[in-house]
């Protein structure tokens, strides 16, 4: 689907207002991983909202991002909890297993690493969010083991 | 709706104020001033600089006076201990974010960040330097606004003005925490982005974070070169604000000060934009005749009404990305800055047996959008580019400082002949609703042989600050050659500010509206207001600058445009008629659709 | 080890004779200023950490004069150290939702929303089926509500209520001027009650069992119990429901591994106590309130670290709008790390604690307001570790 059919659907299906920026938003990066330069486009034109205005609200939100990001985002809790149980460690594993650093996104696109404010998870750290999806308890072993499930899928 | 009187006391001082009024203005009623940085009066509240804070007794927390509104039996302190603590705090936390590099900062001395940081004696800063050195970056790329974030204090006033006064949103706040700045989609060179380049960001800014880009040194480079003839226009607006910026209170006229400034400064010629103003008069009264005529008589159409103004460059360049369907509205006339330009190096040049290429014209403007304007590809009719440089009536007022020209005291004097001469009408381009009064004064006077049916010409209807304005006029008994317009209920509309300008444009465009000829001023108040004028701005000292412009108006001999000697000494000796093959060739123009996110 | 702390089951009670709906069903028989009056009864206070008499939050609003009201629950749990929203919304979001429907019928509010922060969004699922049942049911039984979810993107801030609203309404999550007060005017400038989940929750079980028995736990000052995020160097982290006004001391005895030198109580917007203060620390509304985060610090931490940590969260969460906390994050940040490389001498803590006391009266909301708990809190007791 293109992004501008698929902005259409959501503008359909969440509302033709300001008050639908948000979940508008949400989907597109669903979909596409980030708001790329179109997509913010239209759905400044559908909304009938400025380009910068639309560019200023998703960039005050951290899963909102409007730089291109792997088909899977990995989100490194850096709150202290995590950090007293292993946090780098962790991003150590990933980082090595990926070949990337933090920030980074893989050559073939399949994954970017970024650290994350506090997720909610401190009786149960290190933990990390793969897109939606949330790996508490990790050690690096493990965090290997489902880096490679997400790696063979297509 | 009748309001409850509230009591409270200011720093131990009863005060009684309409229920809804903020502390800041109960303060002000006291003439106790508490600074402010974020707060405007054009402007919305937003309560983000927290430097207007004050104690309220009873209160954990200091209130933001700005969006706190009084209750009865609230006692203020505005200088308490705990507020004047605080104050400083922010201050300086503001000053630890910002390039201090005042002494070269074009806004030195006309700075509220500094007045405030002189206020409170800032010395040493207490805290660490935080400017990012990527914000020292300036962004040059748009002819009219400089905009250097190392200077942003974040008070989002020019986010409110893009998006409140202009309706436009190029510039919105990004991001958050300590990466939050104003910028624009996807941080875009302002060039790229769907900028008017009116300015009124600059007007509002209370830092140097916005500017226009100034020409004062190659002005001054021109005046020195010998082998240049440099003449200069005057806006009309200008002559009612520059003393603003020279020590006189807002409204003064300064029309002959401003001329004998000019003068001393070292120009050749000291001309008037408000000649081309009646020109434009000339020109674009009878394209709206002839629109007219083509649209009722004729039922052509690509006659296409309601007819828009096109004086103002910001609101074409807004125009242009906004409504592109409506360009064919919009006359085709250039204006009064442009048409000068283009007689200035054609017409006048032959006159005075200079070379066009050796003539240099520079205009002083209310406006930045003015500095875009001239360098469109468009405005090359003289095959040279018609107007050299503009300056604002700011720049213009800096000059008269350097030279050491003591303003107040220097003898009035006349503009040049020719391309001096101007009628009141001319003046009252200034003020919002000008040109369409002006317009009238001559159109129906053409149409009918008499003058307008308004006490002393003074077509009140179309005056005043409402943000849109709509009037209707009768063509009674007019002459045979117009007998189409017999009975006629000529309608028009003026808005000013874009932000009206586009309720305006959406009312045209769903056909709801019907009118024939339409007025829009970029800026709030006109061109009085404009992008380029002395700071501060308020609704009061535009108040004061209309005033102004209409006594001037009042005091002229001439009134309308078409009895402008020059104006017809044009016509008859170079032009031929209004519309006519060399009015089409250097008078007119035409506008082309932009990007429109 | 004995058990010295009374553990308490309200929130998470699965008692299969009762259910959420009915309890619903019972309570909208009643007149709505008897419920009122039963939350104030109750001590009920908000349990999202500013800690408002709920009953009177409920109050206001019902007196406001308008066709259209709102209910909000606050699921924007961000706070470091606090996980307990996510638990109670995994486990009984039934409950939830008929404390906001209950809210509804008393503030005469037919439509409710629940905003989840995006880091939840792995629950979406399971508590939109379970909604989605909810509702249904409510429209079966005639009962004019709806709730509705949305979702966050990521800013802490946002789980201020304004800055929540604004969020709601597409904008950025900047805090709003106030008053107005969100009875007064709050999501779509309606008036509108936001809760948090917790609270809702209380308000259900408290319409269920009464005020009595909630009244009968905790203080004067802080009735009934609540949900602890407890983390950090303990053998036992979770989620532990307790009875509000204990001895931080008990909380130690009970929680610690033995070597606690300190405890972040109301995570990192809340204050760090030494281990010589455990003894007359109360965790209340009278001692040291909190959102429910616990966090343990045995004698291997750095304290410099931990308040480093603190404040890079904030500098990153702030919304950036108002002067005292975009720029007095970051010159805290700074400031410690300045001292800490001996850039700045060890009394520059001391400008900076004087900072951190502009910041919390002058600061627009609550974040900047608070982010001289932890600094003071920590730089006092563990100054050695912020400069050596």
């Amino acid at each position: 689907m293109t992004t501008e059919l698929l902005v259409k659907e959501l503008v359909e299906k969440n509302g033709r207002c300001r008050n639908s920026l948000m979940p508008i938003l949400q989907g597109i990066v669903q979909k596409e991983h980030y708001l790329s330069e179109e997509a913010m486009l239209s759905v400044a034109k559908e909304l009938d909202l400025s380009a910068a205005d639309v560019y200023g609200t998703a960039s005050f939100y951290t899963f909102l991002d409007t730089v291109p990001r792997g088909k899977n985002v990995i989100r490194v809790c850096k709150t202290i909890t995590c950090h007293m149980k292993g946090r780098e460690e962790i991003i150590e594993a990933i980082s090595n297993h990926l070949k990337i650093k933090v920030g980074e996104t893989t050559h073939d696109k399949k994954f970017t690493l970024l650290t994350a404010n506090c997720l909610g998870w401190c009786h149960k750290g290190p933990v990390m969010l793969i897109n939606d999806e949330v790996y508490p308890e990790l050690t690096p072993a493990k965090t290997v083991e489902i880096l490679e499930k997400y790696g063979k899928e297509q | 709706m009748n309001k409850y009187l509230v009591n409270l006391k200011v720093n131990n001082m009863p005060v009684s104020v309409e229920e809804g009024t903020t502390i800041l203005d109960a303060a002000k009623k006291l003439n106790l001033r508490i600074p402010t940085l974020c707060n405007h009066p054009d402007l919305s509240v937003a309560g983000n600089c927290r430097v207007c804070v004050v104690e309220i007794k009873g209160a954990r927390l200091l209130a933001a006076s700005c969006a706190t509104p009084v209750s009865e039996g609230m006692e203020v302190f505005t200088n308490s201990e705990k507020v004047r603590i605080a104050r400083k705090h922010i201050v300086e936390l503001l000053l630890s974010e910002h390039n201090a590099d005042c002494t070269k900062c074009f806004k030195n001395g006309n700075c509220e960040l500094q007045d405030l940081a002189s206020e409170y004696r800032i010395g040493d800063h207490v805290f660490l330097d935080l400017v990012k050195p990527a914000h020292k970056i300036q962004d040059i790329s748009s002819p009219s606004i400089v905009k250097d974030d190392s200077k942003c204090i974040r008070c989002q006033r020019c986010v409110r003005t893009c998006h409140e006064l202009q309706g436009i949103s190029a510039l919105a706040v990004t991001n958050k925490g300590d990466h939050q700045k104003i910028s624009t989609f996807l941080n875009k060179p302002l060039n790229d982005v769907v900028c008017s380049a009116c300015g009124q960001c600059i007007n509002r800014c209370p830092t140097g974070a916005l500017t226009e880009r100034n020409y004062i040194e190659e002005v001054w480079k021109a005046i020195y070169d010998p082998t240049k003839f440099v003449v200069v226009q005057t806006a009309p607006a200008t002559r009612v604000a520059l003393g603003e910026d020279l020590g006189l209170p807002p409204g003064e006229r300064v029309t002959g000060h401003m001329v004998s400034a000019l003068k001393k400064l070292g120009f050749n010629k000291v001309l008037d934009t408000d000649f081309t103003a009646d020109l434009t008069i000339m020109e674009e009264g009878t394209e709206l005749l002839t629109r007219l005529k083509r649209a009722l008589v004729d039922k052509d159409e690509t006659a296409i009404l309601p007819m828009m103004t096109s004086c103002s460059p910001g609101w074409i360049k807004f125009q242009e990305h906004m409504y592109p369907e409506l360009l064919n509205n919009l006359s085709t006339c250039k204006s009064p800055q442009q048409m000068f330009g283009a007689l200035a190096k054609t017409y006048y040049a032959e006159k005075i047996n200079i070379k066009a290429q050796d003539m240099v014209v520079v205009s002083i403007m209310p406006c930045v959008a003015k500095k875009f304007e001239c360098e469109r590809s468009e405005m090359r009719d003289s095959g040279y580019q018609d107007v050299d440089y503009v300056l604002t009536t700011r720049e213009l007022a800096m000059m008269i400082k350097q030279a050491g020209i003591d303003f107040g005291k220097i003898e009035e004097e006349h503009y040049d002949s020719i391309l001096g001469e101007s009628t009141g009408a001319a003046v009252i381009f200034g003020a919002t609703g000008g040109v369409m009064e002006a317009a009238l004064r001559t159109a129906y006077e053409i149409v009918t042989g008499r003058e307008v049916p308004f006490t002393n010409l003074n077509i009140q209807p179309v005056r005043g600050m409402d943000g849109i304005k709509e009037a209707s006029i009768k063509i009674k008994n007019v002459k045979p050659e117009w007998s189409f317009l017999e009975g006629v209920d000529l309608n028009v509309a003026i808005a000013h500010g874009l932000a009206n300008a586009r309720q305006l444009m959406e009312k045209v465009k769903s056909g709801e509206a019907n009118y024939h000829f339409i007025e829009i001023m970029g800026c709030p108040g006109g061109c009085l207001g404009g992008g380029g004028q002395p700071i501060p701005t308020s609704p009061e000292i535009r108040k004061k600058r209309a005033e102004a412009i209409y006594s001037e108006d009042a005091g002229m001999p001439l009134r309308k445009s078409h009895e402008n000697p020059e104006v017809i000494e044009v016509y008859s000796k170079f032009l031929g008629e209004p519309l006519g093959h060399k009015s089409h060739d250097l008078l007119h123009t035409h506008y082309k659709p932009r990007k429109r996110y | 080890m004995e058990t010295k702390l009374k553990k308490v089951d309200i929130i998470f009670e699965d008692d299969k004779t009762i259910s959420p709906i009915g309890i619903l069903e019972k309570t909208i028989k009643r007149s709505a200023d008897e419920i009122i009056l039963d939350l104030i009864d109750s001590g009920l206070k908000g349990r999202g950490g500013a800690g408002f008499p709920t009953g009177l939050k409920w109050k206001f609003t019902r007196n406001e004069d308008s066709e259209v009201k709102y209910v909000i629950c606050n699921a924007d749990e961000g706070e470091p150290g606090t996980f307990k929203d996510r638990e109670i919304l995994d486990r009984v979001p039934e409950k939830i939702f008929t404390g906001m429907a209950i809210c509804g019928y008393v503030i005469g509010a037919k439509e409710g929303y629940i905003y989840i922060r995006g880091e939840y969004n792995f629950l979406l699922k399971s508590i939109q089926a379970k909604l989605d049942k909810f509702n249904n049911e409510m429209k079966q039984k005639h009962i004019d509500f709806t709730i509705y979810l949305k979702s966050g993107s990521g800013a802490y801030v946002c789980g201020e209520e304004s800055a929540l609203f604004e969020s709601m309404e597409g904008k950025r999550g900047e805090p709003r001027n106030k008053p107005p007060y969100p009875t007064v005017a709050g999501y779509n400038n309606k008036p509108t009650v936001i809760n948090n989940v917790e609270t809702l929750v209380y308000t259900t079980m408290i319409c269920h069992m009464g005020p009595e028995k909630f009244k009968a736990l905790g203080t004067t000052d802080s009735r009934g119990s609540k949900v602890f995020s407890v983390s950090g160097d303990t053998p036992i982290p979770g989620i532990y429901e307790l009875e509000l006004g204990m001895p931080l001391n008990k909380f130690v005895e009970e929680f610690g591994d033995g070597d606690a030198k300190a405890i972040q109580v109301g995570g990192a917007s809340g204050h760090c106590v030494p281990r010589k203060k455990f003894n007359d620390t109360i965790i209340g509304f009278e001692g040291i309130p909190t959102g429910g985060s616990m966090m343990i610090f045995n004698s291997s931490r750095s304290m410099y670290n931990v308040l480093h940590d603190y404040l890079e969260f904030f500098t990153e969460e702030s919304c950036g709008q108002c002067t005292p906390c975009r720029v007095g994050c970051q010159q805290l940040l700074k400031g410690i790390e300045a001292v800490k490389r001996g850039e700045r001498s060890p009394s520059y803590l001391d400008d900076l604690k004087k900072l951190t006391n502009t910041m919390k009266i002058a600061a627009k909301c609550g974040l900047g307001q608070s982010v001289g708990n932890p600094f003071n809190s920590i730089v006092d007791n563990f100054r050695e570790e912020i400069i050596y």
